[in-house]
């Protein structure tokens, strides 16, 4: 949480649901998780108790490959309270295995983010051991640059 | 599919704002002097009332207000509850569960602060998913998920900035005429495209304004609205879809749930686009408007830009729209739906004076609730239309 008494201000760190549990487990060791319905052969997002499609509630966690596009974006010129003071880029990630996720986009100055750029996963460590998923500019070949 | 149209009507309404953006009522005693003054346009009494509305709780409200409804309705959807109350209205009112329904809106964000009071917003109960999946990345709200979908309009179909931007220079023509309006300056494209960038492409012009803001509407049978104090303003159709709640689960972010809602209710009504004389569609930022005017079918999908370029949003223009002056420069107290539907009776009614438009016979009023969320559609008309 944000402690206004610090010099670097620090994100709002997410909560931890039940559902969501061993998608945050994962990111202790830098692996993001999605849920796939076993019924649907698809994954969904954001983990709930349910699949969203056909509401059954046999999943499985598998591994994503960590790489997508950017779907949108926006690049804040008015930080938000717990962020730094310099423009920064939040954006709609959508993920090969399909699913579309909200993240930003770091090492890219914001006049360089454009819809359909390839990114790849990236972390940032939160307060308690988990890592938060950001993303950064990759070439085709995956590799960040 | 059975119809409403015709069934109902809203026979008063009422909002108060002011050019200052401030009011001194806040709370109950706001919303009990709008359902005043709507029933006395209408020429009702609180005796008479048998529904309630209210976005927070319709029972809450009822009680204060000494009212025992046998139809009552909380339904919350943001901005857009106030066109939901309506469709709800006068569904129970043609299916007889009722006879004369109020519904009501009060918000006073500017007065809270300025007096100290605690806030009216409040979140919604249980565990929020934005909490865990949107706020670690510091989306500004409100302005920051319509920034994202303005992107992408761009990208797919080369919307500028100086597109959307001519839409709150219309929107500030009509807010001219309006004495009543916060903002009446006249605006140019440059003027907005020089206002500071919030969140990328979105300027603060091309943002709504956060003023204090009341209203109330009250409707009731076909049969009962021809007997009252004034013309009646018939419900000819109405519709409501959601697709997500936040905005990262929105399904395609140029198309909105309104292409919908819209389709439904211009069906229930008998009319298509080139039929409305008013448009009263929910202008939260420019990128809102745009959207509205494609999922309504009054452009092509990705048409919008171009669309609006020639000003036929403003006064004099082909589609007379937001003619009280919008969100953008009339009043925007949080949840704005119910001022749509209060200047789309006061334009059916012939009541707008330099802004009024030539024999408008039919008109709209489309809410956008959350963020792109819920759209709800009222299609409203003269006596002459019911014919």
């Amino acid at each position: 949480m944000s402690d206004p008494g610090s010099e670097t201000p620090k994100r709002l760190e997410p909560p931890v649901t039940e559902a969501s549990q061993p998608f945050w487990d994962a990111t202790r060791e830098r692996r993001l998780l999605l849920p796939w319905c076993t019924t649907c052969e698809r994954p969904f997002f954001y983990p709930r108790d349910v699949c969203p499609v056909c509401l059954r509630t046999s999943f499985e966690w598998r591994e994503a490959s960590g790489g997508g596009v950017v779907y949108t974006y926006t690049v804040e010129h008015r930080p938000q309270p717990s962020f730094s003071a310099d423009p920064y880029i939040v954006a709609l990630v959508e993920l090969d295995e399909g699913v579309r996720l909200m993240s930003n986009i770091v090492g890219c100055l914001p006049d360089e983010v454009a819809v359909g750029m390839a990114v790849q996963v990236t972390w940032e460590p939160l307060s308690d051991g988990r890592n938060l998923p950001l993303f950064e500019r990759v070439n085709r070949a995956g590799v960040a640059r | 599919m059975r119809t409403l149209r015709g069934a109902s009507a809203i026979v008063g309404v009422a909002d108060d704002v002011s050019p200052t953006g401030e009011l001194d009522r806040h709370g109950r005693e706001l919303e009990a002097a709008m359902i005043k003054a709507a029933l006395d346009d209408a020429g009702l009494e609180v005796a008479d009332v048998d529904g309630v509305c209210h976005a927070e709780s319709s029972m809450a409200l009822a009680e204060y207000l000494g009212i025992h409804p046998r139809f009552t309705d909380s339904t919350m959807t943001g901005g857009s509850s106030y066109e939901v109350h309506v469709e709800h209205a006068a569904a129970a009112i043609a299916a007889g569960l009722c006879d004369v329904v109020v519904g009501v809106y009060a918000s006073t964000p500017r007065g809270d602060r300025a007096r100290g009071r605690p806030s009216s917003r409040r979140m919604p109960p249980g565990p929020n998913p934005m909490a865990e999946w949107e706020w670690p990345y510091g989306l500004r709200m409100p302005m920051g998920p319509y920034a994202l979908a303005a992107t992408l309009h761009m990208h797919r179909f080369g919307t500028t900035s100086e597109q959307l931007a001519q839409i709150a220079v219309s929107t500030r023509q009509w807010a001219a005429m309006n004495p009543r309006a916060r903002y009446r300056t006249p605006l140019s494209v440059a003027d907005v495209l020089a206002s500071p960038l919030q969140c990328e492409p979105l300027h603060l012009l091309d943002c709504c304004l956060v003023t204090d803001g009341a209203g109330a509407f009250v409707m009731t049978s076909a049969d009962r609205a021809g007997d009252l104090r004034r013309p009646p303003v018939y419900v000819l159709g109405a519709g409501t879809c959601h697709d997500h709640m936040m905005i990262s689960q929105m399904p395609d972010l140029t198309l909105t749930p309104g292409a919908v809602s819209g389709a439904q209710a211009f069906a229930m009504a008998g009319i298509k686009p080139g039929d409305v004389d008013v448009l009263m569609s929910y202008d939260s930022f420019t990128i809102t408007a745009l959207l509205h005017l494609e999922d309504l079918g009054f452009c092509a999908k990705g048409d919008g830009g171009p669309f609006v370029e020639d000003g036929k949003l403003g006064p004099g223009g082909s589609l007379p729209t937001n003619t009280n002056g919008g969100g953008l420069s009339y009043t925007h107290p949080g949840m704005y739906g119910m001022f749509l539907i209060v200047e789309a009776v006061r334009q059916l009614r012939g009541e707008c004076g330099p802004r009024q438009v030539d024999q408008a016979e039919v008109a709209v009023a489309h809410g956008s609730g959350m963020v792109l969320s819920c759209m709800s559609t009222i299609v409203l008309g003269t006596a002459g239309t019911l014919s």
